[in-house]
């Protein structure tokens, strides 16, 4: 395995564009990396495109369309909420194996105004089970994430939504977020209830976006970045859920994050404590909970606490092991197949001290982390060094 | 689908396959020799131990307890809310996911305590007619007396 350095990053505003394509978005995304990383697309020599509602329609190429057919491999990924940085990890070991030397990675969707229920399946809709059998929401199902934390460690409401109140927060500091304006406890707790204990402010929004990374080996990183430093990939991990007992009926993200988390800061020879920033999949303020204390940020049962004291907040507001300084899901947005690519360009930007993070910089950045879950399930984690 | 073979039939048909029908309703799993049970989909070996070959029908307990629930507020249109979803674990050591019914779900969000480890019954009931016009019968959990 070869030293892997993600050498430029491109992202569109999450938000909403009717009047654009899905390519578009993605080759924008794309032409920003390249001039980011002072190359061209002739110089990319393998792309892997990730894209998940037009996952049948062949969107890297697309892509190529816009901004040049230079005849490269091609791939296409879909791997749910993962498929942008399941992109990534692709372009990541095209490079570590030594088959090429500088590769791409985008997340690109659009899903307009279509909510986040998810679509209701064909044939004959008595037999459809939503209602009828419980439900299978997302609201709901990671609301249930959240009860079950309740339940073992007597969580309360406002914990999940001091989350919420801290992502907008953050968020104010991001013209990249789709969402910037700040909403307060009250309004937080008293917004109408989607799926208890997820109140409409602890769900993600739905928007269109898109995120490029441009990754290159060590020998290329001196050939292009002509001294600018440039964040090692310490570690890019995948895992798909195991067998837990009640996976069948109530998804399991924490089992498969552990796994992750573990093996990734095992392979980048760091821990959470060195972590200077970690962006999270908070879906749902209560993932994020959840996730605190399946990344080890804090020891298990104690998410609660260490939200009472600050933890996850950005230093500048008074917090520790800042998580989400982006705005995160909830604020930023979540356009499913750039989510995954996004997320790690939030970690590169802190890194290197780009100006795209200037309101928002985390004081001495020398590592951080990207946490990615596809329900179904898929988790990627991703760790960047400098 | 096994159209032809039920043709002829005009009786009540299950929400899922799971569910067995007739003078006692009741849940039916596939039981693999290492101990795990599935409900739905259907396997062809265990995801458990990925043992072929391994898995037998096995009749599951009407009675089990709340491990958890939400209270769904917002749901696709036709759909009343609010409805309580809860994943119930059986004496079997499996989960099911089902509607919760006779507990007023607003009272459940004040108090999620009283819901958790909360005895229940399943029942069944008439939930919708499809394109035949069989009746469908889908189940649900119910505090048991
Ligand atoms: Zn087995």
């Amino acid at each position: 395995m070869r030293n892997v350095y993600v050498l430029g990053t491109g992202m569109v505003k999450f938000g909403r564009y009717p009047e654009k394509t899905v390519p578009e978005l993605g080759g924008e995304a794309a032409l920003i990396a390249l001039k980011d990383a002072g190359i061209a697309i002739k110089d990319v020599e393998m792309f892997a495109s990730g894209n998940l509602y037009q996952s049948n329609a062949m969107v890297g190429q697309r892509i190529l369309q816009q901004i040049g057919q230079t005849g490269i491999p091609v791939i296409n990924v879909a791997n749910a909420c993962a498929t942008g940085s399941t992109a990534f990890r692709e372009a990541f070991m095209a490079v570590a194996s030594g088959m090429y030397d500088v590769t791409m990675a985008v997340g690109v969707e659009q899903m307009g105004k279509q909510g986040l229920l998810g679509g209701a399946g064909g044939g004959d809709p008595a037999y459809a089970t939503e209602g009828k059998l419980g439900s299978g929401l997302m609201p709901a199902v990671f609301g249930q994430a959240g009860i079950e934390h309740m339940r073992k460690y007597g969580t309360k409401l406002e914990h999940f939504a001091k989350i919420s109140v801290k992502s907008h927060k953050h968020a104010t500091k991001n013209p990249f977020s789709q969402y910037r304006n700040e909403v307060s406890l009250e309004d937080v707790m008293n917004a109408r209830m989607v799926a208890y204990p997820n109140t409409l402010y602890m769900c993600c929004p739905t928007g269109d976006g898109a995120a490029a990374a441009i990754l290159c080996s060590e020998e290329k990183l001196k050939q292009f970045a002509g001294g600018r430093k440039r964040p090692k990939v310490a570690a890019s991990v995948l895992t798909s859920d195991p067998y837990t007992d009640r996976d069948l009926t109530l998804p399991d993200v924490s089992t498969l994050t552990r796994r992750a988390s573990k093996k990734a800061y095992e392979i980048a020879g760091v821990g959470a404590k060195d972590m200077a920033l970690t962006e999270l999949h908070d879906c749902f303020a209560t993932a994020e909970l959840v996730h605190y204390e399946n990344l080890g940020l804090c020891g298990d049962g104690g998410a609660g606490e260490f939200i009472d004291k600050k933890g996850g907040m950005h230093p500048s507001l008074g917090g520790f092991s800042p998580v989400n300084v982006s705005g995160g899901l909830l604020s930023k947005g979540h356009p499913l197949g750039a989510t995954g690519v996004a997320n790690i360009c939030e970690v590169v930007w802190h890194l290197t001290q780009d100006d795209r993070a200037k309101d928002r910089q985390v004081p001495n950045a020398k590592a951080g982390q990207a946490h990615v879950i596809g329900l179904g399930s898929a988790c990627t984690i991703h760790v960047l060094t400098i | 689908m096994a159209e032809q073979a039920q043709a002829t039939d005009s009786g009540p048909r299950p929400l899922v396959p799971f569910l067995k029908l007739g003078a006692s309703p009741h849940l039916e799993g596939q039981k693999c020799t290492c101990g795990a049970i599935f409900l739905d989909p259907k396997r062809i070996a265990c995801s458990k131990c990925g043992t072929a070959g391994s898995l037998k029908p096995v009749q599951l307990s009407n009675k089990g307890k709340v491990y958890v629930f939400s209270v769904v507020h917002q749901s696709f249109p036709g759909i009343k809310t609010p409805y309580m979803t809860a994943i119930v674990d059986l004496p079997e050591g499996v989960s099911v996911r089902s509607t919760l019914v006779d507990l007023d779900p607003l009272e459940a969000q004040k108090n999620p305590g009283k819901v958790f480890d909360l005895p229940v019954e399943l029942v069944t009931s008439v939930v919708a007619k499809d394109r035949e016009g069989h009746e469908v019968v889908g189940f649900q959990y119910k505090p048991s007396r």
